[in-house]
């Protein structure tokens, strides 16, 4: 029976065709579905919260001049990389990261936990000529960053797309998008401590240095200092049940 | 089935008027995309350039069409191959080729030498933007262009019959190039969606769906119309790698754009199910594009080069099954040690090694054609390149499932040993067998006797040898030499090197990786001036009067070998 | 179906499915009756000329 079948299929354009999609459709499926059993495949942490409009708008100019090209977010568990860069990165870390940045190229150093290592002159400094910092670099010059005025008047329309695919950011969020942007850039803003409540942990200050003006650099600096920063590891248990996979 | 939708849906007569209402389709959207905006900085790139370029792109096609529609609806020849649509890809492979390679070269350079080759006031000339353009100007656009082309001429001969579609071919081509300048030009201005190899945005990928829909409609009603029975495997291989893709392409670009007509768009899945859905294509973009689609190259012309059948079919039939099957299953070595789960990283790397059993029977099979033959390597620089090629497939497939086991993974993942790995893929192997297919096709397509000069075909194959030579072995020094740097500890128990220290320690082994894409580069350029003198019909390209049938046509060189610098 | 259910079935199923699949192909390429077949689809590539067959 089996052999009519197949030459059938050979006979047939459409039966090969057929008997194509079936085979490989199965490897895809069994890989990919169950990883949709999120509870099971993401840890359970705390301290996760979405990218504030401001890191959210870095993380973009992040993905628009491809820092993933060279530069990994995923700290494997293996002795040098944890006591290089800190603990070992966590499916949880990276569960609002729309598209994921882990990379898979290290010409430069891993970022996952870059956050809070450098002082935002130094990122500025760097960014702008990073020869002038790091002497034997060979990472690309970014100082058009400083420069150019960052497109924050959409905000509100990406802070959408990503609630609608599952992001938990609130109708208020979506809201306040750009005064949101704007406070997190000056510290006696009105709206600080509203702005605290709704991205805990966020990191209020002037990004680049430059007060007249809100960069591009500014909200680049914004999320490289948030990077890896926001799971509490003091109260996350590894070897609990529900975080072995 | 087929021969339903064919009759059907995709008549020949109509194929122009059904065309130029898509093209009209696209032309009122592309007005509406091309709106100027305000945006102060333009931090996330608007649609409005790739607006204006649809515009105009989709007004040249209508016009086009209007032009030949003047004439009456267009007739096709049943009589004779279409090879005017073959001979264009040949075109735009060698010039997308050489475009794609020396991108690859100056962003070498750019690593190299970074002083010389990174401009402060140009970010459209950094690394972060040129290497995506590297990489899709390589695989899509110079290997894309040669699946295409080879794929038409191959399914017509082994068929005998002409392509399916009246105009559909032409579309397929013509979107194509449409789409390859769009992402092209998308990545100069950072539009990205930053999925390795699946770059182009949300609008970039629906063009592409409608384009590679047509390109299987055509390559499956060409099979379905077709005086032989049996399908040829070739076409198997070119099967599975249309339709493969076509899935992989629509799961992994699944998005939602911030607006309808705003360039940037979120993915629809999050972290970890995104790194998995982008490695299984990614992964798999290497296993059905540049192997199964190229495999289909490899058995066609090697036979058809060496006069002589493939050495064992039923090989091939276990080949084309085993690899589409076990292919699908080993993206997840990719993620070695992520924070993806594990039993998926460990099902990857079982089936990765699994995967060298028939990568290793189909170059066998390729190779062991030869058998009672060999003397025509030596004779024959074309058939060299086709086999060689095949070697370079052999050896990647090794290295491949090597580097799939963990451990292995653990030192080689994130190094330039991974990078060495693709290029002795994708020099070695893709680029060998399409130029070997581009030698044998351009003489055949413009009914030359052979191509303008062997002599300077064996240039080539040697230049781009040694440079894929000094390429992957410089890689391969750099590669283990930093990843054993990054763990290395001193006697005191700390990390021995700081990581600007293992940057610095592979500057001379960028040196000789560029000086190796240099010498491949050359190579390249070597041969599109040969093909170039191979169509105007200059020196060994002596001009075939009337029809001789080809199995007659002296395509192989007479036993007189022809040596360098004779 | 539970997640740990769901992921051995996978594991399992996924070896078993591709050991049958592997044999089943093996068999059909060896199958005698098919011996004709293959050998003249093999010279497909040697055969054609300059003309589709109308």
């Amino acid at each position: 029976m089996f052999l009519k079948l197949h030459q059938k299929l050979e006979k047939k354009s459409f039966g090969l065709l057929l008997g194509i999609i079936g085979v490989v459709s199965v490897g895809g499926l069994v890989e990919i579905a169950p990883l949709f059993y999120i509870d099971s495949t993401i840890e359970q942490v705390e301290g996760m919260r979405p990218y504030t409009p401001l890191e959210l708008a870095g993380r973009n100019i992040y993905v628009r001049e491809g820092c993933y090209t060279c530069h990994s977010q995923m700290i494997r568990p293996l002795r040098d990389e944890v006591e290089r860069y800190g603990h070992y990165s966590l499916a949880a870390e990276s569960m609002y990261d729309k598209p994921f940045q882990w990379g898979s190229k290290r010409t430069g150093p891993d970022l996952a936990r870059v956050g809070g290592k450098y002082s935002d002159e130094w990122h500025k400094l760097h960014l702008e000529d990073p020869r002038a910092v790091v002497p034997e670099s060979i990472m690309p010059p970014y100082k058009f960053l400083s420069e150019r005025k960052l497109d924050y008047k959409s905000m509100s329309a990406h802070l959408n797309a990503n609630r609608k695919l599952g992001v938990p950011y609130t109708e208020e969020m979506v809201e306040l998008a750009v005064s949101d942007l704007k406070t997190q850039l000056d510290e006696y803003a009105d709206d600080y401590d509203g702005f605290l409540a709704r991205y805990p942990k966020a990191v209020v200050r002037e990004f680049d240095g430059n007060s007249n003006k809100i960069s591009e650099m500014d909200a680049l600096i914004a999320y490289l200092q948030i990077l890896g920063t926001l799971v509490d590891f003091d109260t996350y248990e590894a070897q609990k049940d529900e975080n072995l996979r | 089935m087929t021969s339903n939708i064919r009759k059907t849906y995709f008549k020949e007569d109509d194929s122009l008027i059904v065309i130029g209402l898509i093209l009209v389709l696209g032309f009122i959207w592309s007005l509406f995309a091309a709106h100027p905006t305000d945006a102060p900085g333009m931090i996330y790139p608007t649609l409005e350039m790739h607006g204006f370029m649809m515009m105009g792109a989709f007004l040249i096609g209508i016009i086009a069409i209007v032009f030949k529609l003047s004439d009456g609806l267009p007739k096709f020849d049943q009589g004779e191959y279409q090879d005017d649509v073959i001979k264009a890809g040949v075109i735009a492979t060698t010039f997308w080729g050489i475009a794609g390679m020396l991108v690859g070269l100056i962003i070498a350079c750019q690593l190299t030498w970074p002083n010389i080759f990174y401009f402060e006031s140009l970010p459209w000339t950094n690394f972060g933007r040129l290497r995506p353009l590297h990489t899709s100007a390589v695989i899509f656009a110079f290997g894309g262009n040669a699946l295409i082309a080879t794929s038409f001429y191959v399914v017509q001969r082994t068929c005998r019959t002409r392509l399916a579609g009246g105009m559909w071919p032409w579309f397929v081509f013509w979107g194509y190039q449409l789409f390859i300048v769009l992402a092209a030009t998308g990545y100069l201005t950072g539009v990205t969606q930053s999925r390795e190899y699946a770059e182009p945005e949300w609008y970039v990928d629906i063009w592409l769906t409608i384009v590679w829909v047509a390109y299987l409609l055509v390559f499956l009603c060409t099979l379905a119309k077709r005086k032989e029975p049996h399908i040829y495997v070739a076409n198997w291989f070119y099967l599975a790698f249309i339709i493969t893709v076509a899935i992989l392409h629509l799961v992994n670009n699944m998005a939602l754009p911030t607006g309808p007509f705003d360039a940037k768009s979120y993915s629809l899945f999050s972290g970890v199910q995104d790194a998995m859905t982008q490695w299984w294509y990614g992964h798999n973009a290497v296993g059905f594009f540049l192997t199964a689609g190229f495999l289909a190259i490899m058995y066609y012309f090697i036979p058809k080069r060496a006069n002589r059948p493939i050495w064992s079919y039923k090989l091939s039939i276990v080949h084309f099954w085993a690899v589409i099957f076990i292919y699908i299953w080993a993206g997840p070595h990719h993620l070695h040690f992520t924070a993806l789960p594990q039993w998926t990283q460990t099902l990857g790397m079982a089936f990765s090694i699994m995967l060298w059993m028939p990568s290793w029977g189909g170059m066998i099979n390729g190779l062991m054609t030869l058998q009672g033959a060999w003397d025509k390597l030596r004779t024959d620089p074309v058939l060299r390149m086709l086999v060689v090629s095949v070697a370079f497939y052999g050896m990647a497939t090794f290295e491949g499932p090597l580097m799939s086991i963990r451990y292995v993974n653990a030192l080689s993942h994130y190094t330039e040993w991974t990078i060495g790995h693709v290029h002795s893929g994708a020099l070695g192997w893709n680029g060998f067998v399409t130029f070997g297919a581009l030698y044998c096709m351009v003489p055949w397509l413009w009914k030359k006797k052979e191509v303008y000069s062997l002599r300077l075909v064996e240039w080539h194959f040697w230049l781009a040898t040694i440079g894929i030579l000094f390429y992957i072995t410089s890689m391969w020094v750099a590669g283990i030499m930093e990843g054993l740097m990054w763990r290395a500890y001193n006697d005191l128990g700390f990390l021995e090197y700081a990581f600007i220290e293992t940057v610095s320690a592979k500057h001379i082994s960028y040196v000789v990786r560029a000086l190796g894409g240099g010498l491949f580069l050359a190579g390249t350029l070597i041969m599109a001036f040969n093909l170039r003198m191979t169509v105007k019909g200059k020196g060994g390209a002596e001009s075939l009067e009337g029809d001789v049938p080809l199995a007659k046509k002296p395509v192989i060189p007479t036993a007189q070998p022809i040596l360098v610098g004779e | 179906m539970s997640y740990d259910v769901f992921a051995h079935f996978v594991k399992m199923g996924g070896t078993v499915f591709f050991t049958g699949f592997f044999v089943l192909t093996i068999i059909y390429a060896l199958w005698p009756k098919n011996k004709a077949r293959f050998e003249r689809a093999a010279q497909l590539p040697l055969l054609d000329d300059d003309h589709p067959e109308v």
